[in-house]
């Protein structure tokens, strides 16, 4: 199922690429017989930007902790770059929808602990973290502390610890869920050119339409729990034109009310 | 955006040479005022009370200031110090180190916590004082039964606090911690033991306190030694204002003293609370 729209700009058009991560019937059930996911079967392609969406509560999250090696699913498996995940690895990193930044390090620190954890010496994993933390727009709050910033603020150092590490695969748990709504536009603004920039897979978990139609190539529609796919779409929007002219594009606008139709049969 | 911050900074920046009127507002809600003032306050209460008297054994402020000075002039207060802080300072040493560890091991250790939680509850709600007798049956009546009774004292809450410190990190850091491929080590020496600081401070404060209780309640209790026996002394040959004396004494040492951790804890293991 896709949406094919003529005016594509992207070069590497959705579903073509091969794919990087490859989910395997898996399904959670978690202690007390709560069905997660149900035989979920899924790929994602290399260096697109792939959505997670779904009802709240039907395990996107879930989904995405089991890709991360977070979480041990209770059948199948998910494969990376061919190989089976049996725990957290270097091509892959993740972006807390909390931000998980610790409270008693700097922003430096913090955009560099991944770094950190994998013996960096100082100055070499500083200087990876300062370039990070100034493409994420935070130059200049280097010495700072994450109490000291705005939440928008704390995402960024989130995600420029994630970069930091230079992982293939950056995954996303409703990252900017705890930002304003401003903030979250400027947000999926600074996403889109870190997406064509960094030439990178990023899987984004998120439980808003319009974000996932607006920073997606592909999005996947999750029912709810026990969690199926219920359908792939892939968004072909034109993505060198301004951010208000893709929010007023028609394409932009059929596909948020194509997801809302087929969403809203999962309500109560 | 640094320039955009600079430019806030400078806006929120109050305008110079405030007038006399705000300043004496500003000084009369300064947080060092209020407290020099409910010390002030308690003073007075305490100078009245005595001066009533409600009771013949009860001394006035001035009095027992007084009687204050006299002991530590005559070198009897100091020396008296000296000898229980001793037994404390061993104790609350021994239960800081062992219950640290202790408590530490039972937050990351799940058969430490099935062994250790349930002897650490118990010892904090049993009155303890009742044990005392038991341990100068044991150990006689030296310094080891003092140091006993400090550490029983204030071990359980240092080592409850050191368990719920470690079992209390957040979920999200330590998962964190996992997806960019921190081990054990460092997951313990990087995120749960800096987490965990704060509250492990807290249960420190706290069994130090209860170590100033247990170490003047075994001079009280086994025998009369430093401030025990001043307290002691003085109260049988009816000198109130030297008992009050020695007993403000206790309660001011053990309030710097514990002011002292919370400042070692802010200055040396709390950057982020430091200068903002």
């Amino acid at each position: 199922m896709s949406l094919d729209v003529p005016s594509s700009a992207r070069p590497s058009a959705g579903g073509a690429s091969a794919p990087i991560v490859e989910v395997r019937n898996i399904s959670q059930i978690y202690p007390g017989g709560v069905e997660a996911l149900n035989n979920i079967s899924l790929t994602f392609p290399e260096g697109e930007l792939t959505s997670l969406l779904g009802p709240s509560g039907c395990g996107k999250t879930t989904l995405l902790k089991i890709i991360a090696g977070l979480l041990k699913p209770t059948a199948g498996e998910v494969l990376v770059k061919g190989r089976p995940v049996t725990g957290p690895g270097p091509e892959r990193s993740f972006v807390f929808q909390d931000f998980a930044l610790m409270p008693w390090a700097t922003v430096i620190r913090n955009a560099a602990f991944g770094l950190e954890l994998r013996g960096v010496a100082r100055s070499e994993r500083e200087a990876v973290a300062e370039k990070y933390v100034a493409e994420v727009g935070l130059k200049g709050f280097e010495r700072k502390y994450p109490h000291e910033l705005s939440g928008g603020m704390r995402q960024r150092v989130g995600l420029a610890r994630a970069l930091a590490v230079n992982a293939d695969i950056v995954m996303m748990d409703e990252p900017f869920s705890a930002v304003d709504e401003q903030t979250r536009r400027q947000f999926q603004e600074d996403l889109l050119r870190l997406v064509a920039t960094e030439r990178k897979t990023f899987l984004f978990v998120t439980h808003s339409i319009e974000e996932a139609v607006y920073v997606s190539n592909r999005i996947v529609l999750l029912s709810r729990r026990p969690s199926r796919v219920s359908e792939i779409i892939d968004v072909n929007l034109p993505r060198d034109s301004d951010p208000d002219g893709i929010r007023r594009h028609p394409d932009y606008l059929d596909t948020v009310e194509r997801i809302w139709q087929t969403l809203k049969h999962y309500l109560d | 955006m640094p320039p955009t911050a600079e430019g806030l900074r400078h806006a929120s920046v109050p305008a110079p040479a405030p007038s006399l009127a705000i300043s004496l507002k500003e000084w009369a809600q300064h947080p060092l005022t209020l407290r020099i003032l409910s010390i002030v306050i308690a003073v007075a209460a305490w100078e009245y009370a005595g001066r009533l008297p409600v009771s013949p054994s009860f001394p006035t402020f001035s009095d027992t200031f007084l009687a204050f000075v006299g002991m530590l002039a005559d070198g009897s207060l100091p020396a008296a110090f000296a000898v229980t802080l001793a037994p404390l300072a061993i104790g609350v040493a021994i239960s800081a180190l062992i219950g640290v560890a202790i408590g530490v091991a039972m937050g990351l250790n799940e058969k430490v916590e099935w062994l250790g939680v349930p002897v650490f509850i118990v010892l904090q709600a049993a009155p303890l004082a009742a044990l005392i007798p038991v341990l100068v049956l044991a150990y006689g009546i030296g310094v080891t039964t003092k140091v006993s009774v400090v550490c029983i004292m204030a071990m359980p809450v240092i080592v409850l606090n050191s368990f719920k410190a470690v079992r209390h990190t957040p979920h999200s850091l330590l998962d964190m911690g996992r997806s960019f491929m921190g081990n054990r080590r460092q997951l313990i020496g990087k995120i749960i033991l800096p987490s965990a600081t704060p509250v492990i401070f807290a249960g420190l404060r706290l069994g130090t306190a209860a170590g100033f209780v247990g170490a003047v309640l075994a001079e009280l209790l086994v025998t009369p030694t430093g401030i025990g026996d001043i307290i002691t002394y003085n109260q049988s040959i009816a000198e109130y204002p030297k008992m009050y004396a020695a007993i403000a004494a206790v309660i001011i040492v053990s309030v710097l003293f514990i002011e002292l951790l919370g400042f070692v804890e802010q200055r040396f293991l709390r950057p982020e609370k430091r200068g903002s």
